[in-house]
């Protein structure tokens, strides 16, 4: 018999309905590899073995009473981000110690409504601030690809590496992420796996612990597009709870996966060739456009040239935020304390026991950039820079554009504890030059695998698309899928 | 724009972060290196341009005005530090 663990979720999903395997089965199998490769990888902070057998039991019930749903029996991977009730939430931060919530945030109650299995929470950089997963208060997280002939250990990417690493190492059949400047992409294209941001608010951001508010967006990380396409269509739901969430019915965005893209117009933003990125991630680029061409897709140039200000107004408005929505974690109502000999003290001493560097710079910047008298020239200036990140994108679509196609990430996987990156917090930010963009027009992103480079490591590009059009990115995702094919990791763990 | 020692500190004191004197000559530099990378923003004419309030172009829901949850108070310091029947427990802050 073939490893449980190998099956994608459509493959698991129609043998749980041959009733060719139990969900029990395909739970315990998870588990078993979890417990075998954790230790070297370091995906998972939390593991509920407990939970999620008793889940499969139920769900094998359903399925033999006749009423599975549509991911009946699917064990899932959750980051640290999502509130899971009952269940270690803690944004993989030390400030949010022995938090256990004592609700459950949308996403994962969509995710249970239609059968899913959860196997525990995965790491995740201190709330989702990075770009490697080495800012989580558990540990960096191992990436389960490796370069030709090296064992030296890379970054699976972040903020959502736990989730790519798990997915990628097949600890997971599927996984929850978040992304609010690259967290779902990034990882996604540094692992070979597949990563979808979806518009924002297509997901509801209820129960989910909140980094930048107005970027934050919950989606999937998938062993393969049709994969990403069955897990959105589950965690994506109109939400009352959440006031940004938007009043359109979800789609069947698996019916859009081997449909023709003929005809569709590919707009290709010559801003994205940026000075210093390796010749392979272009040679990545020409490939991808040859491949939609083929399948009948126009080419077109485009332009997008308030593309190079996406990344420093980011590191106005994401901070901002951050700083007032990390005000609440104050030793009070939940996680950590640190006595002090008055209440100030004792927040200021809270605070800094409880939060990691990136996260203090975070909110140190957030606080200086809100602060009196600098409020126009920082927040209000990336703002109105904001609207004309929003705009270049509008005027691609309005002149017929369908979906533009770019690189996911300017290199392939990096070191751990890189000397380089560590040394300016910057450097590290440049990881997301081609995705924030999409965060801060608010538009639906897709990375898929486009190939290895020459050290064997995978390599991503992104499609980005109109807002709420997530069916144009999984078909055209697909489409690369086909020619580039999947990518996986040769165990060493 | 760049910050000194005095504005760093000031700048902790506002978010709530007690700092030691190295780290705030760290985060000195460090804060320096973001706000010189952000400065390139200054170049763009913004003249004119309305600062994006929301990115998707939608009302903002309103519900009506009812009590729809409540009677949790258990569930709400479940997760306290330190709580004594329903309270939360904190320093003395009145004389």
């Amino acid at each position: 018999m073939t490893d449980l663990t190998s099956l994608t979720i459509a493959e698991a999903r129609a043998k749980l309905a041959a009733k060719e395997i139990t969900a029990v089965e395909l739970t315990d199998a998870y588990i078993g590899a979890i417990d075998a490769a954790n230790e070297a990888i370091n995906a998972y902070v939390a593991v509920t073995p407990d939970r999620a057998r008793e889940m499969a039991k139920a769900s094998d019930a359903r399925i033999a009473a006749g009423k599975a749903g549509a991911l009946e029996g699917i064990p899932l991977g959750i980051k640290d981000l999502f509130g899971t009730e009952g269940v270690h939430t803690q944004a993989c931060s030390h400030i949010l110690d022995g938090f256990a919530p004592r609700y459950e945030s949308t996403v994962t109650q969509n995710l249970w409504n239609d059968g899913a299995v959860m196997l525990g929470k995965l790491n995740m950089d201190e709330f989702a601030m990075g770009s490697s997963n080495e800012t989580s208060y558990y540990g960096a997280v191992k990436n389960p690809w490796r370069a030709k002939g090296s064992n030296m250990d890379l970054v699976p990417g972040g903020s959502s590496g736990g989730s790519a690493a798990a997915v990628a190492a097949h600890l997971c059949a599927g996984a929850t992420a978040t992304d609010t400047g690259g967290s779902i992409r990034q990882p996604a294209a540094f692992t070979g796996t597949v990563g979808i941001k979806p518009t924002y608010g297509r997901c509801s951001r209820w129960g989910v612990v909140a980094f930048a508010s107005s970027l934050d967006q919950a989606g999937p990380i998938a062993r393969d597009v049709r994969d990403a396409a069955i897990l959105l269509k589950s965690m994506a739901s109109v939400d009352t709870k959440d006031t940004t969430s938007v009043d359109l019915p979800v789609p069947d965005y698996e019916a859009s996966i081997g449909k023709s893209i003929k005809g569709m117009k590919i707009g290709i933003p010559r801003e994205y060739r940026v000075d210093g990125m390796p010749e392979e991630i272009e040679a990545l680029w020409k490939q991808g456009i040859a491949w939609l061409k083929e399948a009948g897709a126009e080419i077109v140039d485009i332009t997008l040239p308030h593309t190079k200000y996406a990344l420093p107004a980011y590191y106005i408005v994401a901070p901002a935020e951050a700083s007032s929505n990390l005000a609440r974690y104050d030793g009070v109502r939940y996680g950590l304390r640190v006595d002090g000999k008055d209440i100030v003290e004792m927040y200021e001493k809270t605070r800094a026991a409880g939060f990691g560097q990136e996260v203090k710079r975070r909110i140190m910047i957030g606080t200086y950039v809100l602060s009196a008298g600098y409020y126009d020239a920082y927040y209000l200036r990336a703002q109105k820079v904001r609207t004309l990140i929003k705009r270049d994108f509008e005027l691609a679509f309005h002149a017929g554009v369908d979906a533009i196609l770019t690189p996911a990430t300017p290199s392939s996987a990096f070191g751990i504890a890189d000397e380089d990156l560590a040394s300016d917090p910057v450097k590290m930010y440049l990881n997301d030059i081609f995705t924030v963009t999409v965060n801060m027009a608010g538009l639906p992103g897709i990375a898929v695998p486009g190939g290895l480079d020459h050290k064997g490591l995978p390599l991503g590009l992104q499609l980005i698309g109109k807002p709420f059009e997530e069916e144009t990115l999984f078909k055209t995702a697909h489409v690369i899928e086909q020619a580039a094919g999947r990518f996986t990791p040769t165990k060493w763990w | 724009m760049s910050v000194d020692l005095a504005t760093v500190k000031r700048v902790a004191r506002l978010a709530r972060i007690a700092v030691s004197e190295e780290e705030a000559e760290r985060m000195m530099g460090e804060l320096n290196g973001i706000l010189g990378f952000v400065e390139q923003l200054s170049e763009v004419n913004v003249d004119g341009v309305e600062p994006m309030t929301s990115v998707t172009p939608m009302e903002m829901k309103k519900r009506t005005d009812a009590v729809t949850d409540g009677s949790k108070a258990d569930d709400i310091v479940a997760n306290a530090p330190n709580s004594d029947r329903n309270f939360f427990l904190v320093p003395k802050v009145v004389e």
